[in-house]
């Protein structure tokens, strides 16, 4: 059995290091590229979001390398994503490919469902307490590129040497690939991220301090986004993200990645988007003015074009912006958006920012 | 107190529930107009771009009723039945309005929240906690609304699968009627299929059912169909669906493929609706295998109204000519 599963940003470091300890062979599909999506976009329908794009071509890419099981996973609405692997594994069987598809439902959509997915891929030896050990540290990995990709976010502004904080963060991952139990990956997550600090920055640099909030394909993958946060860093953009993979699996509880818990953002979204649309609709509006309070200069919105919940937060947006007085670019991304016009937008964004900035210093001088 | 209930989304399947509720609840209900073009093109103008028209449209309606009423009833329905949702548009509704309600001086909204989804009874606490918090009612008072709502909801529905469609039903719905009827035994059955707000919304479907019925359809819709039937008609895919009123869509194809119910579909669906962008590759699919030729219709506030004739009516061309050889060896 060879299993493959698409792309999203780092998860496929996390899958490696799963797939590793169950003992099941992974067909790591080709990294995302035009090509990619050029595929996949050719065999979906037109209207669907640009995931289930690049899903699809990832999925073609994985087999066309062998692989014979596909995993996807599920999820229960009332975004589109729960309907992704009935309408993925239609569009592969009507193109002809023969493989076994297994959805991941989520772990509190029953336990059992979810244990079994598992157990059909390592049978025999797989005891529900062995594989709760096992995603466990699988998990803690996780949360440690996590960690590293944050500060590289923040890092990259300040660096004064072009491309060193980038570097680090390769150093750190393949540090951290290598991590195998617990204790060695907390302590290769610890060194890994001084190695990130430990870029030369200038301090005295003044930056501009920008939120990116959206949807959470958007969010994690570079490739869709155009490798936006590495472009903002070497802009001399301070950057925070409202989501990450970790958060993204087991939201709330414990994963505070920037220090607030899921509930105190839906506390700041309510005035506004008072109920749970799927996706991340209301975290958008909660990380807004969280970050609005916070006194960010701006905040970018990623959204795959025509996604539900974020066409929701979109057509709020604008009173929060009112009410928080911070100013906020919507991005909407399909495979027709080109780089060079995401980039000019981006640039006229930041040049709006500096100048208010600008203009609010002369103010509190005078 | 006058309430205001939009004549768009929603308004085809429940209205009567509704209007007999805020009735009962010593209410005067007014409704907005057909929708028109002052009405469509005020929510293009004030709602997000990448909106589907009949969100637009809700926009336009909310605004045709202000001046005239009280309050706006625009609800939260999250869900209609258990482990399932309707679209996040519904469920986020009353927060996008109130989010321009300020700017175009809307008046006040009334947002009752609609849940099933964990338990199927609950939606009738919802709404007697309703009645008592916005109205003071006591609960048996409410009881009784909910009752004489329930009745008004049922016999609706019993009309329905009796053959009758919304537009019969509602007062003033319809955009046109058919200026000529063609002979019954030249006519061919035609699935409409698609959104209760966009297939009888005459004004976004440019006149399609009355434009159908010239051209000689005997329109089959999928109200006509009991909803468990659609409900039982929907489990052939390896998932439940969570999205209750796209399973009735996929429940209505699969019944009428599976019995022959007609000789062609025509899948109406609305620009950038995220649901059935999806629920099209399944509802092609079971067209497909089962060999009932199928035409989608993609519409928005720039469709034309000769692209969309000239489309029809190479579609029921099609089904004429399709028979014909079959009629001659007969």
């Amino acid at each position: 059995m060879k299993v493959t599963c698409p792309h999203m940003g780092h998860l496929h470091w996390m899958l490696d290091d799963l797939f590793g300890r169950l003992g099941v062979e992974y067909v790591k599909p080709p990294p995302t590229t035009t090509k990619t999506l050029t595929i996949g976009a050719k065999h979906s329908p037109e209207f669907a979001c640009l995931p289930l794009k690049i899903n699809i071509g990832n999925f073609i890419q994985g087999l066309d390398m062998g692989a014979d099981t596909l995993i996807m996973a599920g999820g229960h609405g009332p975004c589109r994503f729960g309907y992704y692997g009935i309408v993925e594994e239609r569009i592969l069987r009507d193109l002809g490919y023969d493989f076994r598809f297994m959805m991941l439902e989520p772990f509190g959509d029953g336990k059992w469902a979810f244990y079994k997915t598992f157990e059909t891929l390592s049978p025999g030896s797989l005891s529900l307490r062995k594989l709760w050990k096992i995603l466990k540290v699988s998990f803690t990995k996780g949360r440690a590129f996590d960690q590293i990709h944050k500060r590289t976010l923040q890092v990259r502004a300040y660096e004064v040497n072009h491309g060193d904080t980038t570097r680090a963060l390769r150093e750190a991952e393949k540090m951290l690939t290598q991590a195998f139990t617990t204790e060695e990956i907390e302590e290769a997550g610890r060194e890994a991220l001084a190695l990130i600090d430990n870029v030369e920055q200038d301090p005295e640099r003044r930056v501009l301090k920008v939120g990116i909030v959206g949807e959470f394909f958007l969010l994690l993958e570079p490739f869709s986004n155009f490798g936006l946060e590495e472009a903002l860093g070497h802009m001399g953009v301070y950057i925070e993200r409202s989501v990450w993979v970790t958060d993204w699996i087991a939201p709330g509880r414990d994963n505070k990645i920037y220090g607030f818990h899921k509930d105190i953002v839906d506390g700041k979204a309510a005035p506004y988007l008072n109920h749970n649309v799927g996706g991340e609709g209301r975290e958008t509006i909660g990380s807004i003015v969280l970050m609005a309070e916070r006194k960010f200069d701006g905040i970018i919105q990623l959204l795959p074009f025509g996604c539900m919940p974020e066409n929701i937060a979109t057509s709020i947006i604008p009173k929060v912006q009112r009410d928080h007085d911070i100013p906020v670019l919507t991005l909407a991304f399909d495979e027709q958006t080109g780089r060079a016009g995401v980039i000019t937008r981006v640039e006229a964004f930041l040049d709006l920012l500096s100048a208010r900035r600008g203009l609010s210093l002369v103010g509190t001088n005078a | 107190m006058r309430v205001g209930i939009p004549r768009s989304l929603l308004y085809y399947k429940y209205l009567p529930f509704w209007k007999t509720f805020l009735a009962e609840l010593g209410l005067e209900v007014e409704t907005s107009p057909l929708t028109n073009k002052k009405i469509l093109s005020w929510g293009v103008e004030v709602a997000e771009n990448e909106l589907c028209v009949p969100v637009k449209a809700f926009y336009g309606h909310c605004m045709a009723l202000r001046g005239k009423v009280d309050a706006l009833f625009v609800p939260r329905v999250v869900s209609v039945e258990e482990r399932a949702y309707t679209c996040p548009k519904f469920l986020g509704l009353p927060d996008m309005v109130a989010a321009v309600a300020d700017q175009l001086e809307l008046p006040p909204l009334l947002t009752p929240k609609l849940n099933q989804r964990e338990k199927p009874r609950e939606f009738k606490w919802q709404l007697i906690n309703f009645a008592r918090e916005e109205f003071g009612l006591s609960v048996l008072d409410a009881v009784s609304a909910l009752e004489a709502a329930t009745r008004a909801q049922k016999d609706y529905q019993k009309s329905l699968v009796a053959g009758r469609t919304p537009l019969d039903l509602l007062p003033a719905s319809r955009l046109n009627r058919p200026r000529w009827k063609i002979e019954k035994k030249e006519r061919k059955r035609i699935g409409l299929l698609g959104h209760p707000y966009n297939i009888y919304d005459g004004y976004i479907t440019q006149n399609l059912i009355a434009r159908l019925e010239e051209m000689g359809a005997d329109l089959v819709v999928p109200e006509m169909t009991d909803h468990h039937v659609l409900m039982q008609e929907a489990t052939d895919v390896p998932k439940q669906l969570y999205w209750t009123y796209e399973k009735e869509i996929m429940g209505a194809v699969n019944h009428w493929t599976r019995n022959r119910m007609v000789d062609g579909v025509i899948y109406v669906l609305a620009f950038a609706c995220g649901p059935d962008s999806l629920v099209q590759v399944l509802i092609e699919h079971r067209a497909r295998t089962h060999n009932v030729p199928l035409m989608s219709l993609t519409i928005d506030e720039h469709s034309g109204e000769a692209g969309l004739v000239t489309r029809i009516e190479a579609f029921t061309d099609m089904l004429m000519r399709k028979k014909k050889p079959a009629e001659a060896v007969a």
